[in-house]
């Protein structure tokens, strides 16, 4: 069975980052350098557009295990997005060892 | 040169009574004050400890520890669908009644009774014990006089407020005008949850003074905006539309051109895509009529408003029809812990519940950036080299909160040096 859409089948290489909590999400590109979070960014960025048209038509009750996959996977470009397009770097500049991790999360 | 419009006096601090003189900080460094603070601010005050959400039916509780009053708090609701809160604590010899694996974590759930761990002493949702194990061996043990020790507890828009005060004002009178203002915002309708912590190394009011001015975002959160408006944001520097205070409360309404951006080069390309950002969706639910204690400069460049309700409890409402609450709990003069969450209208699809995922991690960026510059400025606060500090215009708030801090603690005390401690400029 395949992990996205079929229209998103080419992103099934990155499957890796389909992670359904936001603690998992920021854990992974922290651990990442900015090499493999450029990679995952370029790769996904411009399928975005077509990916956002294609939720739209999606209803959260009683979402797919394939839709939800999707869901995750651009839920980690948003948050790959702040080091590739502001810091360039994969922490927040000067956040040294603070931590501020999520407790409550809606998941479908 | 002045953007927006300030009061005649010439600056809302001295508008709103307050000295302009430089403050010290010495109510932020050691344990004595903070010694002070639990006794005359945090078990004298109304402190909110959640939302009605989080109790949907008769049995659901939530347990708060509250280091700040020395104590742990249990909040249900009773078979008669009523709010109560009780001191977390059973009457046989004192074990904490409810928690699960660790004693110091607060836990949630339903249940129909409370059950101690310790010796099976069992209490009903209205606080009455109702079953001892081996009640023979006591002497003369009259269960009516062994109920929980009750809370008081009261609700107002769906936020759950306690207070360990004996005679305490009642809830809507103690917030005041500025909660009379926002009476009527559909809070409710806002159940989308997304909840954060941290353990912050720094004394409880300096991350308030962090989110009650913006003086410094164009500056700390610089690399956040594209370069060129990044610049732009830097020069143009940062006022507010309004400031207000009532009593010990405060708020600012401040701008906010980013929901959506006047043009589409100012904001990030994850942005342009999914319509989404620090200021949530760009097209957010329809909230109805803004009650009046909103955008109170009635300014179309309206973007948000922040609230502090003494003492640690913040509310943000923003434009695009969302909000979110900050909760600043101490745990020691020098370390607290700060919640937020933030509350959505419930997506419509999974496009909408991705552009909510992009609001609430803008806010994590943010919030880290916050987060270390306050250990910094707590470290160097302790070193004592410096001891005044001046604040200007856009930090009437962190005024008013420092000096509404000392009033509580003067009045406790019993000082006659009731006023605030601005040092004088003559000295």
């Amino acid at each position: 069975m395949a992990n996205l859409p079929t229209d998103f089948a080419e992103l099934e290489p990155f499957s890796e980052w389909i992670l359904p909590s936001e603690y998992d999400r920021y854990g992974k590109r922290i651990a990442s350098s900015m090499d493999e979070l450029q990679a995952f960014y370029d790769a996904a960025f411009p399928r975005l557009e077509d990916g956002a048209e294609y939720l739209k038509s999606v209803s959260i009750s009683g979402i797919s295990d394939e839709d939800r996959n999707l869901l995750w996977l651009f839920s980690s470009l948003v948050t790959v997005s702040f080091p590739v397009e502001a810091w360039r770097q994969p922490r927040v500049p000067d956040s040294g060892a603070t931590s501020i991790d999520v407790v409550v999360e809606p998941r479908p | 040169m002045a953007h927006f419009a300030k009061p005649v006096e010439g600056s809302w601090t001295e508008h709103f009574g307050l000295a302009t003189d430089p403050v010290s900080y010495d109510d932020s460094i050691t344990p004595e004050q903070y010694a002070l603070e639990r006794e005359a601010i945090f078990k004298k005050t109304w402190l909110n400890v959640g939302r009605v959400e989080q109790l949907p039916k008769p049995g659901s509780f939530f347990t708060k520890e509250l280091d700040a009053a020395g104590t742990s708090v249990i909040v249900v609701r009773n078979s008669a669908g009523e709010l109560r809160a009780y001191h977390n604590m059973c009457r046989h010899r004192g074990n904490k009644l409810v928690w699960n694996d660790y004693p110091r974590v607060e836990s949630s759930g339903m249940c129909r009774q409370f059950t101690c761990k310790y010796h099976g002493w069992r209490y009903d949702l209205d606080g009455k014990l109702t079953f001892v194990q081996q009640e023979e061996e006591f002497f003369n043990l009259d269960r009516d006089r062994f109920g929980l020790v009750p809370v008081t507890i009261e609700e107002w828009q769906g936020f759950i407020f306690v207070t360990f005060n004996p005679k305490p004002q009642p809830l809507k009178d103690y917030l005041g005008r500025l909660g009379a203002g926002i009476e009527g915002y559909p809070f409710g309708m806002m159940t989308q949850k997304h909840t954060y912590r941290a353990e912050v190394a720094s004394n409880w009011k300096l991350f308030i003074d962090a989110f009650m001015e913006f003086y410094h975002a164009p500056v700390l959160h610089a690399k956040q905006s594209v370069g060129e408006e990044s610049r732009k944001l830097q020069g143009f520097g940062y006022e507010a539309l309004a400031y207000d205070i009532d009593g010990p409360h405060a708020m600012v309404s401040s701008w906010g051109g980013m929901a959506p951006p006047k043009d589409l080069s100012m904001v990030k390309p994850i942005e342009r895509v999914l319509r989404s950002g620090l200021f949530g969706m760009w097209e957010g639910p329809d909230v109805g009529e803004l009650p009046a204690g909103l955008n109170p400069a009635r300014s179309p460049a309206w973007g948000i408003d922040s609230f502090l309700f003494f003492p640690n409890f913040m509310l943000l409402v923003w434009k695009p029809g969302w909000y979110l609450t900050y909760h600043y709990w101490p745990t020691s003069y020098n370390t607290h812990i700060f919640e937020t969450s933030l509350y959505f209208a419930p997506p419509q699809n999974a496009f909408e519940r991705l552009q909510q995922e992009l609001a609430v991690v803008t806010f994590k960026e943010y919030g880290l950036q916050d987060g270390n510059t306050l250990e910094a400025t707590q470290m160097m606060l302790e070193s004592g080299a410096i001891t005044e500090f001046p604040l200007n215009d856009q930090e009437i708030a962190l005024r008013h909160l420092h000096t509404t801090c000392r009033e509580y603690v003067a009045e406790y005390t019993g000082s006659k040096a009731a006023a605030p401690t601005p040092i004088s400029a003559a000295s």
